[in-house]
Protein backbone atom coordinates (compact mmCIF):
# COMPACT_ATOMS: atom_id res chain seq x y z
CA UNK A 1 0.00 0.00 0.00
CA UNK A 2 1.48 3.30 -0.70
CA UNK A 3 2.23 5.67 1.66
CA UNK A 4 -0.70 8.43 2.09
CA UNK A 5 -0.14 11.57 0.35
CA UNK A 6 -0.53 14.58 1.89
CA UNK A 7 -0.20 17.06 -1.24
CA UNK A 8 -0.54 16.45 -4.53
CA UNK A 9 0.47 18.52 -7.48
CA UNK A 10 -0.87 17.94 -10.83
CA UNK A 11 0.08 19.67 -14.00
CA UNK A 12 0.12 22.91 -12.96
CA UNK A 13 0.21 25.27 -15.22
CA UNK A 14 0.45 29.09 -14.78
CA UNK A 15 1.70 32.33 -16.76
CA UNK A 16 1.98 35.46 -16.13
CA UNK A 17 1.88 37.95 -18.84
CA UNK A 18 2.21 35.69 -21.36
CA UNK A 19 5.67 34.34 -19.53
CA UNK A 20 4.91 30.65 -18.26
CA UNK A 21 6.45 30.45 -14.72
CA UNK A 22 4.82 26.66 -14.33
CA UNK A 23 5.13 24.43 -17.42
CA UNK A 24 3.32 21.31 -16.52
CA UNK A 25 4.65 20.68 -12.43
CA UNK A 26 4.26 17.23 -10.96
CA UNK A 27 4.86 16.70 -7.10
CA UNK A 28 3.90 14.22 -4.25
CA UNK A 29 4.44 15.25 -0.76
CA UNK A 30 4.24 12.43 1.49
CA UNK A 31 3.00 12.32 4.76
CA UNK A 32 5.27 13.30 7.45
CA UNK A 33 8.35 13.71 5.63
CA UNK A 34 10.09 17.03 4.39
CA UNK A 35 10.32 17.75 0.78
CA UNK A 36 12.70 20.61 -0.41
CA UNK A 37 11.77 22.19 -3.39
CA UNK A 38 15.32 23.33 -5.02
CA UNK A 39 15.60 25.76 -8.14
CA UNK A 40 17.65 28.78 -9.23
CA UNK A 41 16.27 32.11 -8.90
CA UNK A 42 13.66 32.52 -11.47
CA UNK A 43 12.31 28.89 -11.81
CA UNK A 44 8.86 29.22 -10.42
CA UNK A 45 9.91 27.26 -7.03
CA UNK A 46 8.46 30.43 -5.19
CA UNK A 47 5.13 30.83 -7.80
CA UNK A 48 5.01 26.60 -7.66
CA UNK A 49 4.50 27.13 -3.28
CA UNK A 50 2.06 29.85 -3.96
CA UNK A 51 -0.20 27.77 -5.60
CA UNK A 52 0.11 25.08 -2.63
CA UNK A 53 -1.06 27.07 -0.05
CA UNK A 54 -4.06 28.54 -2.19
CA UNK A 55 -2.85 31.73 -2.48
CA UNK A 56 -2.94 32.16 -6.45
CA UNK A 57 -4.24 29.66 -8.79
CA UNK A 58 -3.21 27.86 -11.64
CA UNK A 59 -4.46 28.33 -15.14
CA UNK A 60 -4.71 24.21 -15.74
CA UNK A 61 -3.99 21.51 -13.73
CA UNK A 62 -4.68 21.54 -10.01
CA UNK A 63 -2.86 20.95 -5.96
CA UNK A 64 -4.83 18.41 -3.91
CA UNK A 65 -4.22 19.27 0.08
CA UNK A 66 -5.24 17.10 2.75
CA UNK A 67 -7.27 15.09 0.06
CA UNK A 68 -9.00 18.65 -0.80
CA UNK A 69 -8.53 20.06 -4.65
CA UNK A 70 -8.10 23.96 -4.02
CA UNK A 71 -9.24 24.72 -7.00
CA UNK A 72 -13.08 23.55 -5.70
CA UNK A 73 -12.89 25.11 -3.05
CA UNK A 74 -14.98 28.24 -1.95
CA UNK A 75 -13.31 31.00 0.05
CA UNK A 76 -14.46 29.90 3.30
CA UNK A 77 -13.46 26.25 2.39
CA UNK A 78 -10.30 27.57 1.71
CA UNK A 79 -9.95 29.34 4.79
CA UNK A 80 -11.19 26.05 6.93
CA UNK A 81 -8.24 24.25 5.14
CA UNK A 82 -5.72 27.13 5.73
CA UNK A 83 -6.37 26.46 9.61
CA UNK A 84 -4.44 23.10 8.98
CA UNK A 85 -1.61 24.57 7.56
CA UNK A 86 1.20 26.76 8.88
CA UNK A 87 3.50 28.87 6.78
CA UNK A 88 6.94 30.59 7.70
CA UNK A 89 7.11 33.30 5.12
CA UNK A 90 10.79 34.85 3.76
CA UNK A 91 10.85 37.90 6.05
CA UNK A 92 9.17 36.25 8.86
CA UNK A 93 5.90 38.70 7.90
CA UNK A 94 5.30 39.52 11.25
CA UNK A 95 2.48 42.49 12.00
CA UNK A 96 4.77 44.67 12.88
CA UNK A 97 2.04 46.70 14.96
CA UNK A 98 1.55 44.18 16.89
CA UNK A 99 4.31 42.58 19.86
CA UNK A 100 5.76 38.78 19.06
CA UNK A 101 3.61 37.34 21.80
CA UNK A 102 0.69 39.05 20.20
CA UNK A 103 1.65 37.82 16.88
CA UNK A 104 1.47 34.40 17.66
CA UNK A 105 -1.77 34.45 20.25
CA UNK A 106 -3.28 36.07 17.42
CA UNK A 107 -4.24 32.80 15.03
CA UNK A 108 -5.49 31.30 18.82
CA UNK A 109 -7.64 34.64 19.40
CA UNK A 110 -9.21 34.69 15.91
CA UNK A 111 -9.97 31.38 15.55
CA UNK A 112 -10.48 29.53 18.95
CA UNK A 113 -12.86 30.10 21.95
CA UNK A 114 -10.12 29.75 24.46
CA UNK A 115 -9.93 32.35 26.78
CA UNK A 116 -6.87 34.56 27.14
CA UNK A 117 -5.05 32.83 29.54
CA UNK A 118 -5.15 29.33 27.66
CA UNK A 119 -4.08 31.68 24.89
CA UNK A 120 -1.43 33.06 26.95
CA UNK A 121 0.01 29.56 28.05
CA UNK A 122 -0.09 28.46 24.38
CA UNK A 123 2.11 31.19 23.01
CA UNK A 124 4.45 31.05 25.50
CA UNK A 125 4.48 27.25 24.74
CA UNK A 126 5.28 27.93 20.86
CA UNK A 127 7.80 30.13 21.65
CA UNK A 128 9.76 28.23 24.10
CA UNK A 129 9.41 25.50 20.79
CA UNK A 130 11.31 28.14 18.74
CA UNK A 131 13.64 29.63 21.73
CA UNK A 132 12.06 32.89 22.12
CA UNK A 133 9.66 32.82 25.12
CA UNK A 134 11.77 35.43 26.59
CA UNK A 135 10.97 37.93 23.89
CA UNK A 136 7.17 37.81 23.57
CA UNK A 137 7.08 41.59 24.62
CA UNK A 138 9.25 42.87 21.88
CA UNK A 139 7.94 44.46 18.66
CA UNK A 140 8.99 42.67 15.68
CA UNK A 141 11.63 45.98 14.80
CA UNK A 142 13.19 45.13 17.87
CA UNK A 143 14.49 41.67 16.93
CA UNK A 144 16.81 40.14 14.28
CA UNK A 145 16.25 38.74 11.46
CA UNK A 146 16.77 35.06 12.38
CA UNK A 147 14.73 36.05 15.82
CA UNK A 148 11.90 37.50 13.45
CA UNK A 149 11.96 33.91 11.16
CA UNK A 150 11.65 32.19 14.53
CA UNK A 151 9.37 34.17 15.66
CA UNK A 152 7.17 33.50 11.86
CA UNK A 153 7.55 29.87 12.68
CA UNK A 154 5.95 30.34 16.26
CA UNK A 155 2.74 31.87 14.77
CA UNK A 156 2.82 29.28 12.16
CA UNK A 157 2.98 26.40 14.61
CA UNK A 158 -0.04 28.45 16.47
CA UNK A 159 -2.61 26.27 15.68
CA UNK A 160 -0.93 22.83 15.38
CA UNK A 161 -0.87 22.59 11.46
CA UNK A 162 -0.45 19.12 9.52
CA UNK A 163 1.81 20.74 7.09
CA UNK A 164 4.16 23.80 7.07
CA UNK A 165 5.48 25.75 4.07
CA UNK A 166 8.70 27.25 4.71
CA UNK A 167 10.09 29.95 1.90
CA UNK A 168 13.54 30.47 1.97
CA UNK A 169 13.87 29.75 5.83
CA UNK A 170 17.85 30.53 5.14
CA UNK A 171 18.13 33.28 3.06
CA UNK A 172 19.56 36.56 4.26
CA UNK A 173 20.60 34.60 7.62
CA UNK A 174 24.40 33.78 8.99
CA UNK A 175 25.16 30.13 8.61
CA UNK A 176 25.01 29.28 12.19
CA UNK A 177 21.49 31.04 12.90
CA UNK A 178 20.60 29.10 9.10
CA UNK A 179 21.47 25.49 11.09
CA UNK A 180 19.33 26.97 14.03
CA UNK A 181 16.37 26.92 11.66
CA UNK A 182 17.40 23.94 9.98
CA UNK A 183 17.03 22.10 13.04
CA UNK A 184 14.22 23.51 14.10
CA UNK A 185 12.45 22.64 10.93
CA UNK A 186 14.03 19.01 11.32
CA UNK A 187 12.94 18.50 15.20
CA UNK A 188 9.21 19.79 14.26
CA UNK A 189 9.25 17.24 11.52
CA UNK A 190 10.79 14.32 13.97
CA UNK A 191 8.80 15.34 17.19
CA UNK A 192 5.10 16.35 15.56
CA UNK A 193 5.35 14.38 12.49
CA UNK A 194 4.75 17.44 10.77
CA UNK A 195 4.75 17.43 6.67
CA UNK A 196 7.08 20.04 5.59
CA UNK A 197 7.68 21.43 1.96
CA UNK A 198 10.29 23.80 2.24
CA UNK A 199 11.47 26.03 -1.19
CA UNK A 200 15.18 26.72 -0.81
CA UNK A 201 18.17 26.78 -3.14
CA UNK A 202 20.86 26.95 0.08
CA UNK A 203 22.29 23.26 -0.71
CA UNK A 204 24.07 22.89 2.81
CA UNK A 205 20.59 23.72 4.13
CA UNK A 206 18.82 21.50 1.62
CA UNK A 207 20.78 18.16 2.25
CA UNK A 208 20.49 18.82 5.84
CA UNK A 209 16.59 18.73 6.13
CA UNK A 210 15.20 16.73 3.17
CA UNK A 211 13.75 13.23 3.33
CA UNK A 212 13.19 13.94 -0.67
CA UNK A 213 14.11 16.69 -3.13
CA UNK A 214 12.64 17.83 -6.20
CA UNK A 215 14.46 19.89 -8.59
CA UNK A 216 12.48 22.78 -10.64
CA UNK A 217 14.01 24.21 -13.65
CA UNK A 218 12.30 26.15 -15.94
CA UNK A 219 8.75 25.85 -14.60
CA UNK A 220 8.92 21.88 -14.98
CA UNK A 221 10.08 19.28 -12.02
CA UNK A 222 13.59 17.88 -13.50
CA UNK A 223 14.23 15.37 -10.75
CA UNK A 224 12.73 14.00 -7.64
CA UNK A 225 14.62 11.65 -5.14
CA UNK A 226 16.62 11.20 -1.90
CA UNK A 227 19.20 13.32 -0.88
CA UNK A 228 21.31 10.28 -1.73
CA UNK A 229 20.48 9.84 -4.93
CA UNK A 230 20.45 13.61 -5.76
CA UNK A 231 24.11 13.29 -4.61
CA UNK A 232 24.91 10.36 -6.82
CA UNK A 233 23.02 11.73 -9.70
CA UNK A 234 24.16 11.87 -13.01
CA UNK A 235 21.95 14.55 -14.64
CA UNK A 236 24.53 16.99 -15.62
CA UNK A 237 22.00 19.88 -14.62
CA UNK A 238 21.23 18.64 -11.31
CA UNK A 239 25.43 18.49 -10.89
CA UNK A 240 25.93 21.59 -11.86
CA UNK A 241 22.68 22.90 -9.12
CA UNK A 242 23.96 20.93 -6.19
CA UNK A 243 27.34 21.26 -6.45
CA UNK A 244 27.26 25.19 -7.71
CA UNK A 245 29.49 25.09 -10.83
CA UNK A 246 29.32 28.23 -12.74
CA UNK A 247 29.80 25.73 -15.97
CA UNK A 248 27.09 23.79 -16.93
CA UNK A 249 23.61 22.92 -19.04
CA UNK A 250 22.32 25.61 -17.02
CA UNK A 251 24.35 28.70 -17.58
CA UNK A 252 25.36 27.33 -21.20
CA UNK A 253 21.07 27.35 -22.05
CA UNK A 254 21.19 31.03 -20.56
CA UNK A 255 23.89 32.64 -22.35
CA UNK A 256 23.14 30.58 -25.69
CA UNK A 257 19.36 31.30 -25.79
CA UNK A 258 19.78 35.45 -24.40
CA UNK A 259 22.37 35.82 -27.20
CA UNK A 260 19.42 34.57 -30.03
CA UNK A 261 16.49 36.66 -28.59
CA UNK A 262 18.87 39.85 -28.26
CA UNK A 263 20.26 39.62 -31.58
CA UNK A 264 16.42 37.96 -33.01
CA UNK A 265 14.35 40.34 -30.75
CA UNK A 266 12.39 37.24 -30.07
CA UNK A 267 10.99 37.09 -26.71
CA UNK A 268 11.55 34.53 -24.04
CA UNK A 269 9.09 32.19 -23.90
CA UNK A 270 10.30 31.20 -20.35
CA UNK A 271 10.23 34.24 -17.99
CA UNK A 272 10.87 34.75 -14.46
CA UNK B 1 -3.28 49.93 -43.72
CA UNK B 2 -2.30 53.41 -44.01
CA UNK B 3 0.00 55.00 -41.38
CA UNK B 4 -1.86 57.70 -40.44
CA UNK B 5 -5.53 54.85 -39.97
CA UNK B 6 -2.82 52.91 -38.19
CA UNK B 7 -2.10 56.21 -35.97
CA UNK B 8 -5.62 56.62 -35.37
CA UNK B 9 -6.34 52.96 -34.59
CA UNK B 10 -3.07 53.29 -32.01
CA UNK B 11 -5.25 56.67 -30.11
CA UNK B 12 -8.45 54.99 -29.63
CA UNK B 13 -6.97 51.70 -28.86
CA UNK B 14 -4.72 53.65 -25.96
CA UNK B 15 -8.17 55.72 -25.24
CA UNK B 16 -10.13 52.42 -24.84
CA UNK B 17 -7.46 50.93 -22.50
CA UNK B 18 -7.06 53.97 -20.43
CA UNK B 19 -11.17 54.11 -19.96
CA UNK B 20 -11.02 50.03 -19.20
CA UNK B 21 -8.24 50.91 -17.03
CA UNK B 22 -10.36 53.63 -14.86
CA UNK B 23 -13.09 51.12 -15.05
CA UNK B 24 -11.09 48.78 -13.74
CA UNK B 25 -9.71 50.62 -11.19
CA UNK B 26 -13.32 52.05 -9.70
CA UNK B 27 -14.78 48.22 -10.47
CA UNK B 28 -11.93 47.28 -8.13
CA UNK B 29 -12.93 50.04 -5.59
CA UNK B 30 -16.33 49.26 -5.70
CA UNK B 31 -15.46 45.82 -4.57
CA UNK B 32 -13.65 46.94 -1.84
CA UNK B 33 -16.08 49.36 -0.68
CA UNK B 34 -19.15 46.73 -0.90
CA UNK B 35 -17.05 44.06 1.14
CA UNK B 36 -16.00 46.67 3.54
CA UNK B 37 -19.66 47.68 4.18
CA UNK B 38 -20.81 43.84 4.53
CA UNK B 39 -17.84 42.93 7.00
CA UNK B 40 -18.64 46.39 8.86
CA UNK B 41 -22.67 45.68 9.20
CA UNK B 42 -22.17 42.06 10.32
CA UNK B 43 -19.25 42.94 12.91
CA UNK B 44 -21.48 45.70 14.31
CA UNK B 45 -24.97 44.32 13.98
CA UNK B 46 -24.49 40.36 14.26
CA UNK B 47 -23.86 39.15 17.74
CA UNK B 48 -21.07 37.27 18.25
CA UNK B 49 -19.11 37.85 15.12
CA UNK B 50 -15.61 39.74 16.06
CA UNK B 51 -14.93 43.37 15.19
CA UNK B 52 -11.70 44.22 16.67
CA UNK B 53 -12.77 46.79 19.19
CA UNK B 54 -8.98 47.66 20.15
CA UNK B 55 -8.24 47.98 16.09
CA UNK B 56 -11.10 50.98 15.91
CA UNK B 57 -10.78 52.46 19.14
CA UNK B 58 -6.53 52.54 17.96
CA UNK B 59 -7.48 54.03 14.54
CA UNK B 60 -9.45 56.48 16.07
CA UNK B 61 -7.28 57.80 18.06
CA UNK B 62 -4.80 57.71 15.05
CA UNK B 63 -7.33 59.32 12.68
CA UNK B 64 -9.08 61.44 14.55
CA UNK B 65 -6.96 62.53 17.52
CA UNK B 66 -3.35 63.14 16.52
CA UNK B 67 -5.03 65.28 13.38
CA UNK B 68 -6.32 67.35 16.16
CA UNK B 69 -4.40 70.41 16.21
CA UNK B 70 -3.70 70.55 13.00
CA UNK B 71 -6.84 70.41 11.72
CA UNK B 72 -8.20 73.09 14.24
CA UNK B 73 -5.17 75.60 13.85
CA UNK B 74 -6.09 75.80 10.03
CA UNK B 75 -9.71 76.31 10.46
CA UNK B 76 -9.00 79.07 12.97
CA UNK B 77 -6.96 80.36 10.09
CA UNK B 78 -9.55 79.65 7.42
CA UNK B 79 -12.14 81.65 9.70
CA UNK B 80 -9.58 84.46 10.02
CA UNK B 81 -9.31 84.97 6.26
CA UNK B 82 -12.67 84.27 5.64
CA UNK B 83 -13.61 87.13 7.58
CA UNK B 84 -11.41 89.81 6.23
CA UNK B 85 -11.88 89.02 2.64
CA UNK B 86 -15.35 89.61 2.86
CA UNK B 87 -15.01 92.98 5.34
CA UNK B 88 -13.87 95.34 2.70
CA UNK B 89 -16.83 93.88 0.33
CA UNK B 90 -19.60 93.88 3.26
CA UNK B 91 -18.28 97.25 4.64
CA UNK B 92 -19.42 98.99 0.80
CA UNK B 93 -23.01 98.00 1.92
CA UNK B 94 -22.56 98.34 5.75
CA UNK B 95 -23.26 95.38 6.55
CA UNK B 96 -19.94 94.46 8.00
CA UNK B 97 -21.73 92.23 11.08
CA UNK B 98 -22.82 89.97 8.00
CA UNK B 99 -19.29 88.48 8.24
CA UNK B 100 -20.42 86.37 10.69
CA UNK B 101 -23.39 85.38 8.55
CA UNK B 102 -20.94 84.70 5.72
CA UNK B 103 -18.74 82.75 7.29
CA UNK B 104 -21.13 80.42 9.25
CA UNK B 105 -22.97 79.05 6.60
CA UNK B 106 -19.44 78.67 4.52
CA UNK B 107 -18.09 76.99 7.22
CA UNK B 108 -20.40 74.70 8.17
CA UNK B 109 -21.67 73.80 4.77
CA UNK B 110 -19.00 73.87 3.01
CA UNK B 111 -15.50 74.39 4.31
CA UNK B 112 -15.48 72.78 7.87
CA UNK B 113 -15.95 69.49 5.96
CA UNK B 114 -13.99 69.85 2.66
CA UNK B 115 -11.07 71.38 4.40
CA UNK B 116 -10.86 68.81 6.92
CA UNK B 117 -11.02 66.21 4.50
CA UNK B 118 -8.59 67.54 2.51
CA UNK B 119 -6.22 67.67 5.91
CA UNK B 120 -6.79 64.12 6.19
CA UNK B 121 -6.65 63.08 3.19
CA UNK B 122 -3.13 63.98 3.49
CA UNK B 123 -2.39 62.90 7.38
CA UNK B 124 -4.79 59.88 7.27
CA UNK B 125 -4.99 58.86 3.33
CA UNK B 126 -1.46 58.81 2.72
CA UNK B 127 -0.27 57.03 6.47
CA UNK B 128 -3.42 54.29 5.70
CA UNK B 129 -2.03 53.92 2.15
CA UNK B 130 1.57 53.73 3.32
CA UNK B 131 0.92 51.12 6.28
CA UNK B 132 -0.66 48.88 3.91
CA UNK B 133 1.41 49.20 1.54
CA UNK B 134 4.50 48.56 3.68
CA UNK B 135 2.60 45.83 4.88
CA UNK B 136 1.57 44.47 1.37
CA UNK B 137 5.63 44.28 0.72
CA UNK B 138 6.41 42.74 3.81
CA UNK B 139 4.33 39.89 3.19
CA UNK B 140 1.83 40.78 6.04
CA UNK B 141 -0.99 40.88 3.93
CA UNK B 142 -0.44 37.16 2.51
CA UNK B 143 0.29 36.11 6.18
CA UNK B 144 -2.99 37.52 7.11
CA UNK B 145 -4.94 35.56 4.18
CA UNK B 146 -2.96 32.43 4.77
CA UNK B 147 -4.13 32.52 8.42
CA UNK B 148 -7.56 32.86 7.62
CA UNK B 149 -7.86 36.16 8.44
CA UNK B 150 -9.62 38.35 5.84
CA UNK B 151 -7.44 41.54 5.26
CA UNK B 152 -10.53 43.71 4.51
CA UNK B 153 -12.46 42.86 7.65
CA UNK B 154 -9.21 42.82 10.11
CA UNK B 155 -7.81 46.23 8.74
CA UNK B 156 -9.86 47.65 6.38
CA UNK B 157 -12.86 48.01 8.11
CA UNK B 158 -11.86 49.46 11.13
CA UNK B 159 -9.85 52.53 9.43
CA UNK B 160 -12.70 53.14 7.59
CA UNK B 161 -15.13 53.20 10.31
CA UNK B 162 -12.64 55.38 12.13
CA UNK B 163 -12.17 57.42 9.61
CA UNK B 164 -15.93 58.40 8.63
CA UNK B 165 -16.87 58.58 12.34
CA UNK B 166 -13.61 60.89 13.08
CA UNK B 167 -14.00 62.56 9.99
CA UNK B 168 -17.58 63.81 11.28
CA UNK B 169 -16.33 64.74 14.34
CA UNK B 170 -13.44 66.91 13.37
CA UNK B 171 -15.69 68.93 11.19
CA UNK B 172 -18.15 69.66 13.98
CA UNK B 173 -15.00 71.07 16.05
CA UNK B 174 -13.82 72.36 12.64
CA UNK B 175 -17.11 74.41 11.88
CA UNK B 176 -17.15 75.92 15.82
CA UNK B 177 -13.17 76.93 15.62
CA UNK B 178 -14.02 77.91 12.41
CA UNK B 179 -16.72 80.79 13.41
CA UNK B 180 -14.28 81.64 16.38
CA UNK B 181 -11.36 82.83 13.83
CA UNK B 182 -13.73 84.89 12.18
CA UNK B 183 -14.99 86.10 15.98
CA UNK B 184 -11.60 86.91 16.73
CA UNK B 185 -11.29 88.97 13.30
CA UNK B 186 -14.52 90.80 13.76
CA UNK B 187 -14.10 91.55 17.40
CA UNK B 188 -10.54 92.51 17.08
CA UNK B 189 -10.42 94.35 14.11
CA UNK B 190 -13.69 95.15 12.26
CA UNK B 191 -15.88 96.44 15.80
CA UNK B 192 -17.92 93.72 15.66
CA UNK B 193 -19.41 92.95 19.11
CA UNK B 194 -19.41 89.54 20.72
CA UNK B 195 -23.09 89.41 21.05
CA UNK B 196 -23.94 90.98 17.65
CA UNK B 197 -21.75 88.82 16.19
CA UNK B 198 -23.29 85.48 18.31
CA UNK B 199 -26.56 86.24 17.10
CA UNK B 200 -25.91 86.53 13.77
CA UNK B 201 -24.39 83.35 13.35
CA UNK B 202 -27.18 81.73 14.91
CA UNK B 203 -29.55 83.24 13.26
CA UNK B 204 -27.58 82.29 9.85
CA UNK B 205 -27.24 78.58 10.81
CA UNK B 206 -29.86 75.93 10.30
CA UNK B 207 -29.92 72.62 11.35
CA UNK B 208 -30.11 71.29 7.77
CA UNK B 209 -26.60 73.47 7.14
CA UNK B 210 -25.57 71.30 10.17
CA UNK B 211 -26.79 67.87 8.54
CA UNK B 212 -25.63 68.77 4.87
CA UNK B 213 -22.43 69.55 6.21
CA UNK B 214 -22.08 66.60 8.49
CA UNK B 215 -23.57 64.41 5.41
CA UNK B 216 -20.83 65.24 3.23
CA UNK B 217 -17.77 65.18 5.98
CA UNK B 218 -18.86 61.41 6.29
CA UNK B 219 -19.11 60.65 2.85
CA UNK B 220 -15.51 62.53 2.49
CA UNK B 221 -13.95 60.38 4.96
CA UNK B 222 -15.28 57.03 3.30
CA UNK B 223 -13.52 58.35 0.39
CA UNK B 224 -10.33 59.24 1.64
CA UNK B 225 -10.26 55.88 3.54
CA UNK B 226 -11.58 53.31 0.67
CA UNK B 227 -8.99 55.19 -1.62
CA UNK B 228 -6.04 54.92 0.45
CA UNK B 229 -6.95 51.28 1.51
CA UNK B 230 -7.30 50.09 -1.84
CA UNK B 231 -4.41 52.02 -3.16
CA UNK B 232 -2.28 50.07 0.12
CA UNK B 233 -3.50 46.95 -0.78
CA UNK B 234 -2.66 46.95 -4.37
CA UNK B 235 0.86 48.01 -3.94
CA UNK B 236 3.16 46.36 -6.01
CA UNK B 237 6.84 46.77 -6.83
CA UNK B 238 8.34 47.26 -3.21
CA UNK B 239 9.30 50.50 -1.37
CA UNK B 240 9.06 52.73 -4.72
CA UNK B 241 5.38 51.27 -4.96
CA UNK B 242 4.63 52.57 -1.52
CA UNK B 243 5.89 55.73 -2.53
CA UNK B 244 3.75 56.02 -5.61
CA UNK B 245 0.44 54.57 -3.74
CA UNK B 246 1.03 57.54 -1.24
CA UNK B 247 1.20 59.61 -3.56
CA UNK B 248 -1.84 58.77 -5.25
CA UNK B 249 -4.03 58.15 -2.49
CA UNK B 250 -3.67 62.11 -1.68
CA UNK B 251 -3.78 62.74 -5.29
CA UNK B 252 -6.80 61.09 -5.89
CA UNK B 253 -8.46 61.98 -2.95
CA UNK B 254 -8.43 65.73 -2.68
CA UNK B 255 -9.90 64.95 -6.73
CA UNK B 256 -12.86 63.21 -5.65
CA UNK B 257 -13.09 65.09 -3.01
CA UNK B 258 -14.07 67.85 -4.61
CA UNK B 259 -16.00 66.35 -7.51
CA UNK B 260 -18.09 64.43 -4.25
CA UNK B 261 -18.61 67.40 -3.15
CA UNK B 262 -19.65 69.39 -6.18
CA UNK B 263 -22.17 67.00 -6.98
CA UNK B 264 -23.55 67.16 -3.31
CA UNK B 265 -24.12 70.67 -3.77
CA UNK B 266 -25.75 70.58 -6.81
CA UNK B 267 -28.02 67.91 -5.14
CA UNK B 268 -28.50 69.88 -2.31
CA UNK B 269 -28.95 72.89 -3.83
CA UNK B 270 -31.26 71.37 -6.55
CA UNK B 271 -33.50 70.17 -3.88
CA UNK B 272 -33.07 73.39 -1.63
CA UNK B 273 -31.55 71.46 1.26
Amino acid sequence: MPEEIAISVEELVKSFDGHVVLDGVNLQVRRGETMVVMGGSGCGKSTLLRHMIGSIFPDSGRVVLLGEDLNELDGAGLDRLRLRFGILFQSGALFNSMTVGENVALPLVEHTELDPATIEIMVKMKLEAVGLREHADKMPAQISGGMKKRAGLARALALDPEILFYDEPSAGLDPVTSAEIDQLIMDLSGKLGVTSVVVTHEMDSAFRIASRMAMLDRGRVVAVGTPAEFRDSADPMVKQFINGLAEGPITARRQESNYEEDILGVSPRHGR
Amino acid sequence: MSESAGRKLGVVARLGSALLGLFRYIGGMGWLLADTVRLAARGLFVPGVKIGRPALAAQMIRVGVRSLGIVMLVHLFIGIILALQMAPVLRDFEMVDRVATIVAIAQVRELGPLITAIVLSGFAGAAIAAELGTMVVGEEIEALRAQALDPVRFLVVPRVLATVVMTVCLTVLADLVGMFGAYLTGAGALGISTSVFYHTSVDALTVRSFLTGLTKAGMFGLLISVIACFEGLRVGGGAEGVGRATTRTVVYSIFSLILADCVFTILFYAYDL
